[in-house]
């Protein structure tokens, strides 16, 4: 049985071809439908692309408002600049506690998670032992089982461990999380670097250790990087996770910080601040995706198209 | 290459294997295990009660809604997603018009400005995402609302979140939002690897743009397709549908249980009704549901294999 996918591709008839020599021209009329077809699909692009746009120019815009304003006109622009809304949101929702909280975790975490990751996809992409396949399969299969299920144990794990409402138990669980995914990624890409220069310098007397730090980890300089760039965006963006083991209101990190201020801020009513915050959580990813937006898109998508 | 080698094996391998088998593999196993008890999480007490809490699955009705409703988003969402994504995908890097003396085939005007805007929500947090919509979809004071009040549409006012048959759409359509963007990318890629002879030769033989997209573009993208559809049913049932439902929808869960989800289910039960084996129970259903979505893709979708 074979399924094919219902692509909404127009059903229209397809745009003539326009051949190279003029001489023999297709007839004007398909031309002029030709150009139809190519209006409406062009017309849909930038449809998506405003509809993509508009809600994060509003979050923007709606950042320098007052509240009546924010309630009264929704789509106005805001009269006067209310750069308060941010100084406010910094100080006194405590956004800054948030970033510094989920720099501390990320920044810990990725380097562990590279680390780690590229240490066990070393050894399972070019040792041969017992239980090779076996444990490589068990890093993998990670990446399909719903977390979720886990949580629920996890959550008394790392209780008992003394690490629930930690940084660094956070940390920990994040790596953790996050091997499934970088260990496919670099076993595949360490099996596509040369072996030649690793044995000349086991040849020269350089210990496993010593040639993995010093040749092999420069050499996979541009696989680090893919699969840093996911596991950053992945864990700078995760709420899942601190929602379930990270309860302490100190520790909280930027996602679970802005969910908690939209629930308080129905107490309080401070609308204008919590939109400070949001566009203030979003700049920085989205300032670092347009700047290194062709690493970033390679890094998301490497994985998927192995 | 003999020399210390199992010596360093297990240096290298011990570290990050036991942290994956500590916090990854022992509570799974441990949670397949709870799923048999009366456990509640608050006391370590617990007793085995056999197939009891699958019993009482079976009879609950919130969760055949949240069943129901994953289901929903597994289906329904890669579907809308990955056919926006490749009509756009196509539009952007085939579908151009042939311009004289340009390449066979092209892209439409913009294509590059389309893929940096497209992906934009890729790299937001779903949780920020999901806060952002929640203000637009407030009927009062929301910006859709109000958009349709300023046009006029003073009539139609739906109350969207809280309307228990429109809540579920409304969801999905924020993961269909923030989603679009990657899959457009990624087939990008994929159809920039199709050679460019295949759609000279289908140009040549005067197929249309439908043509060439279901003969030539989709079988040749077909793997990528897949593994995408894959991609994105496994994060429709996973932690995406967890932080759209858990923080857009009143309850959450939505107004009747009308969006909640087995996820969020599996949460709720666990650390707020401290009913932690419940919870085990309804999450290892997600795990048949997931695999059994995993299998049924892979099997469906599997053809031969297009060597190019």
């Amino acid at each position: 049985m074979k399924t094919e996918t219902p692509a909404p591709v127009p059903a229209e008839p397809g745009v003539p071809v326009a051949k190279v020599d003029s001489a023999a021209g297709p007839p004007r009329k398909e031309k002029k439908e030709g150009t139809t077809l190519n209006v409406f699909s062009h017309g849909i692009l930038v449809i998506w692309a405003i509809l993509v746009v508009m809600p994060l120019l509003w979050a923007v815009m709606t950042s320098f408002k007052d509240d009546s304003s924010i309630f009264g006109s929704p789509w106005s622009l805001p009269d006067t600049l209310h750069f308060d809304n941010w100084s406010r949101a910094w100080t006194e929702a405590n956004m800054s506690d948030y970033f510094l909280n989920t720099i501390l975790v990320v920044g810990g975490s990725l380097i562990g998670t590279l680390v780690l990751g590229s240490m066990a996809a070393y050894v399972l992409a070019r040792f041969d032992f017992p239980g090779n396949r076996f444990i490589y399969y068990l890093f993998i299969g990670g990446m399909s089982f719903p977390v979720m299920l886990a949580l629920v144990p996890l959550f008394y794990v790392v209780n008992n461990m003394g690490l629930l409402n930690t940084i660094h138990g956070l940390i920990l669980v994040y790596i953790a999380y996050s091997l499934p995914f970088t260990v496919f990624f670099l076993t595949a890409f360490f099996r596509t670097l040369p072996s030649s220069v690793a044995e000349a310098a086991f040849v020269d007397g350089a210990s496993h250790s010593r040639t993995f730090f010093q040749i092999m980890l420069p050499m996979a300089k541009p696989g680090l990087i893919s699969v840093g760039i996911f596991n950053f965006l992945g864990q700078w963006n995760q709420y899942m996770l601190p929602t379930v083991l990270n309860t302490d209101p100190d520790k909280r990190v930027l996602t679970q910080g802005l969910v908690q201020l939209a629930v308080s801020q129905g107490y309080k009513g401070d609308w204008s601040g919590l939109f400070a915050g949001l566009v203030m959580a979003m700049l920085p990813v989205l300032a670092a995706y347009i700047i290194f937006q062709r690493q970033v898109v390679q890094g998301l998508t490497a994985g998927a198209l192995k | 290459m003999q020399h210390g080698k199992y010596r360093f094996i297990v240096g290298f391998l011990a570290l990050p294997l036991g942290l994956y088998a500590l916090f990854v593999i022992w509570p799974f196993i441990q949670s397949i295990y709870y799923s048999f008890t009366d456990w509640t999480g608050l006391s370590p007490e617990f007793k085995m009660v056999g197939l009891d809490n699958y019993r009482r699955m079976l009879d609950d009705e919130i969760f055949w809604k949240s069943l129901q409703h994953s289901l929903m988003f597994a289906l329904v969402l890669p579907l809308v997603t990955i056919s926006l994504a490749l009509f756009f995908a196509f539009m952007i890097n085939v579908g151009g018009r042939r311009r004289k003396g340009g390449p066979v085939i092209s892209g439409v005007r913009g294509s590059s400005f389309y893929k940096i805007v497209y992906f934009f929500p890729q790299v937001l947090s779903i949780a920020i995402v999901a806060l952002l919509f929640a203000f637009a979809y407030n009927p009062d004071s929301g910006a859709i609302n109000s958009l349709l009040r300023g046009i006029g549409l003073d009539s139609v006012q739906p109350l969207w979140l809280g309307d228990p048959s429109l809540a579920l759409w409304c969801v999905m359509a924020v993961l269909v939002w923030s989603t679009v963007g990657f899959f457009v990318v990624l087939f990008s890629a994929g159809m920039a690897s199709i050679p460019a002879d295949l759609y000279e030769a289908a140009l040549l033989d005067g197929a249309g743009r439908a043509t060439t997209f279901f003969r030539i573009t989709l079988p040749l993208l077909w793997d990528t397709v897949q593994s995408g559809w894959v991609y994105m049913g496994i994060l429709a049932l996973g932690a995406e549908s967890f932080a759209v439902v858990q923080i857009m929808t009143t309850g959450p869960g939505g107004p009747d249980y009308s969006t909640t989800v087995m996820v969020l289910y599996v949460y709720q039960k666990a650390f707020r009704d401290g009913q932690a084996a419940y919870a085990t129970t309804i999450g290892v259903a997600l795990l048949v549901v997931t695999l059994a979505f995993a299998a049924l893709v892979m099997r469906l979708g599997r053809r031969e294999r297009l060597e190019y």
